[in-house]
């Protein structure tokens, strides 16, 4: 039997990389997640710098300021005699670009908190549903059942309307509207992993189930709660704009998105700047995390996967 | 398929019991004391006892929610605090403008949608291809009340005096209105049920005009729609042409498809008959999931154009604390969204046979 000298092939570069190592590489040279990530990267720069940015306060009107007067730039013709406002003004004599500038804070805010309330109380309904099984299995179900009834956003006015107009009472509204989804994504890794050989090893040696579910089963949630969570980031921005907008969200003064548009809804004829530019804030703000999400998918999904 | 039906039937029931919970909950629930929520901070005690026993707030909670359903299936969905009319009345006045918000939005987002995503599909990675996409991810990540008012600028404004301009607000141009069909056909004595029927159809444009001839007012009513549809349109439009686009190149992908084309068949029928078919299943999915966007979608827009629906009745419910209309439209709203979540099961599963043994 000859023996076949590897050594004619060169030393075979043994190259290990961690999945989260190999994925993050993949992420970076996805398209449209490069995209995504710039956009988010620049939207987080200028919510944590929107003081330094920002001209004006975003709170305190100008006194001197014509109310709904057009965008002044400099740079575009504007005389230099007149005070620069990149946005215009809105109604109430404030700076529209520092309150769209500050807006940002609010809307990264509200995104993060939501999806975070969702995650946590739709995993811990969803692991106990998948984990017990039975008539909790068949409860907690129904009950997301009935909360997927509704249109979302129909439900959050629900909700909105017993707790009262408010920006928090709308976070915990939009929170509550997102649990379902969540819990039925927990749920099914946690019931697609239950029976595996290494759980039920786990269990004959008598590890607690808690420890089980937190330390075995529940990691493999983690990839597509990634995906999931980034694109709920997004749905969870634009219903707490919708919420704003009509007046159930974020009370005066505050400089949110959906707010601004809300209040300035009657003057799209007269005064449209004050419409277009924090509509475009929300536009790509939603657009970043979609982005990124989509990519997050693309590259985390092993059934996309056509290697 | 009656069996397949009738299982989807007997699983809603729980479902509808959530939903009436929760909508008898969202009154019982507001923190404060309902008499004075309802009747003002200047109700005097006695007056309160009355209204209490009235509305039945001294019995048990379980008779009160019993109370609830019984006179829900007898049409009964209370007094509307602020306009002292049944709610009923004002859902067979507002519903049917909403519904035919939906159903325009819907018409205009499958043509678009299923359009440019077969389009994009069989020109993959060209320009248009590329350029839909993109409109596509931007499409789902605009506010629908932007978008709303953005068009409604570009349509009234910039457009005007062109032959596409189109009005930015309102239901008709003023004096235009529908006629009720009991005046027209001068009925006299009608009560319950029926008025109801025939105040809903008298709303529904298209039906009055059928009905007493007035094409104008339903043409009129027609142009004022098409701008509230396009905007609430097109972002499920953007959703669906996405999946289309995925759903024909997964087919397009699949080993029946090469077969057909081995043996010889020609090229448009292996699309109609192989490839439609199969991919039409993740769109009707879609298309229903995005029914919930679209109705949602329709309360917001109402409110931009400044439409006579559901939604802004809602809206201005919810601020003027006018909680039995709020109780009545959002039971309304949910019950249509679960209707049309089952049309869209049954024909999900009139075209995948396999889903009907499920």
């Amino acid at each position: 039997m000859t023996d076949i000298n590897l050594s004619l092939f060169g030393e075979i570069p043994h190259k290990r990389q961690t999945p989260l190592v190999e994925a993050f590489s993949r992420l970076i040279h996805h398209r449209s997640a490069q995209a995504g990530m710039v956009m988010l990267g620049f939207l987080i720069l200028v919510a944590v710098f929107a003081a330094q940015i920002a001209p004006y306060d975003p709170i305190v009107p100008i006194k001197t300021a014509k109310r709904r007067d057009v965008p002044c730039i400099h740079l575009l013709g504007c005389p230099a005699g007149q005070p620069e406002h990149f946005f215009g003004i809105d109604g109430n004599s404030r700076d529209l670009f520092s309150r769209v500038v500050f807006g940002s804070r609010f809307s990264l805010v509200i995104g993060i908190v939501t999806v975070s309330f969702a995650i946590v109380t739709g995993g811990l309904v969803g692991a106990m549903a998948g984990y017990l099984g039975g008539w909790v299995d068949n409860l907690l179900m129904r009950c997301m059942d009935v909360l997927m009834a509704f249109p979302s956003l129909l439900l959050a006015i629900a909700i909105v309307t017993v707790l009262g107009p408010g920006l928090i009472n709308a976070l915990l509204a939009i929170g509550i509207v997102s649990i379902p989804r969540f819990a039925r994504l927990i749920r099914s890794t946690v019931l697609s992993v239950k029976e595996l050989d290494y759980v039920t090893a786990s269990r004959a040696i008598g590890v607690p189930s808690m420890r089980i579910l937190f330390v075995h089963i529940l990691p493999n949630a983690i990839t597509p709660l990634v995906v999931q969570g980034t694109l709920g980031i997004a749905t969870a921005i634009l219903d707490a704009a919708a919420l704003s907008f009509l007046g159930l969200g974020a009370e005066k003064p505050t400089p949110e998105w959906g707010l601004m548009m809300g209040e300035e809804r009657n003057s799209v004829f007269s005064a449209p700047h004050l419409l277009i530019f924090p509509g475009l804030a929300i536009m790509m703000t939603v657009l970043s995390f979609n982005l990124l999400g989509d990519g997050l998918r693309d590259v985390l999904d092993p059934r996309l996967r056509t290697e | 398929m009656a069996q397949f039906l009738s299982r989807r039937l007997v699983l809603l029931i729980p479902v509808m019991v959530g939903i009436l919970l929760i909508t008898f909950a969202i009154v019982r629930l507001i923190p404060g004391d309902p008499c004075v929520a309802m009747l003002g901070e200047k109700a005097t005690p006695a007056t309160c006892n009355a209204f209490r026993e009235r509305y039945g707030m001294n019995d048990n909670i379980m008779v009160q929610f019993g109370h609830y359903i019984v006179n829900i299936a007898q049409g009964d969905f209370g007094m509307s605090l602020r306009f002292g009319r049944p709610v009923v009345d004002l859902i067979a006045e507002r519903l049917p403008m909403t519904i035919e918000l939906t159903i325009g939005a819907m018409i205009f987002s499958v043509i678009a949608g299923v359009g440019l995503g077969i389009v994009s599909a069989l020109r993959r990675n060209s320009w248009l291809d590329t350029l839909t996409m993109i409109l596509a991810n931007l499409g789902v990540s605009m506010p629908v009340f932007w978008l709303g008012l953005m068009l409604a600028y570009l349509f009234a404004i910039i457009l005007k005096g062109t032959p596409i301009s189109l009005p930015p607000s309102a239901r008709f141009t003023a004096g235009m209105g529908l006629d009720s069909l009991i005046k027209v056909w001068q009925l006299q004595n009608v009560g319950g049920f029926q008025k109801f029927m025939l105040d809903f159809i008298s709303s529904l444009s298209l039906s009055n005009a059928i009905l007493t001839g007035n094409w104008s007012t339903f043409l009129d009513g027609l142009r004022h729609i098409i701008l509230p549809s396009i905007a609430v349109g097109t972002i499920p439009m953007a959703t669906i042409a996405r999946i289309t686009r995925s759903s024909i190149l997964e087919v397009l992908g699949q080993d029946y498809v090469r077969t057909a084309r081995a043996k010889g068949m020609r090229e448009s029928m292996v699309i109609t008959k192989h490839v439609m078919a199969n991919a039409l299943i993740p769109i009707i999915t879609i298309i229903g999931i995005e029914t919930g966007a679209l109705l949602s979608g329709a309360v917001l827009t109402e409110t931009v154009f400044s439409l006579p629906g559901i939604g802004t009745a809602l809206v201005n419910a919810i601020l003027g604390r006018d909680y039995p209309v709020v109780q009545g439209f959002t039971l309304v709203i949910a019950l249509v969204f679960v209707f049309v979540n089952l049309i869209v099961d049954a024909s999900y599963a009139y075209l995948d046979p396999r889903i009907r043994l499920e």
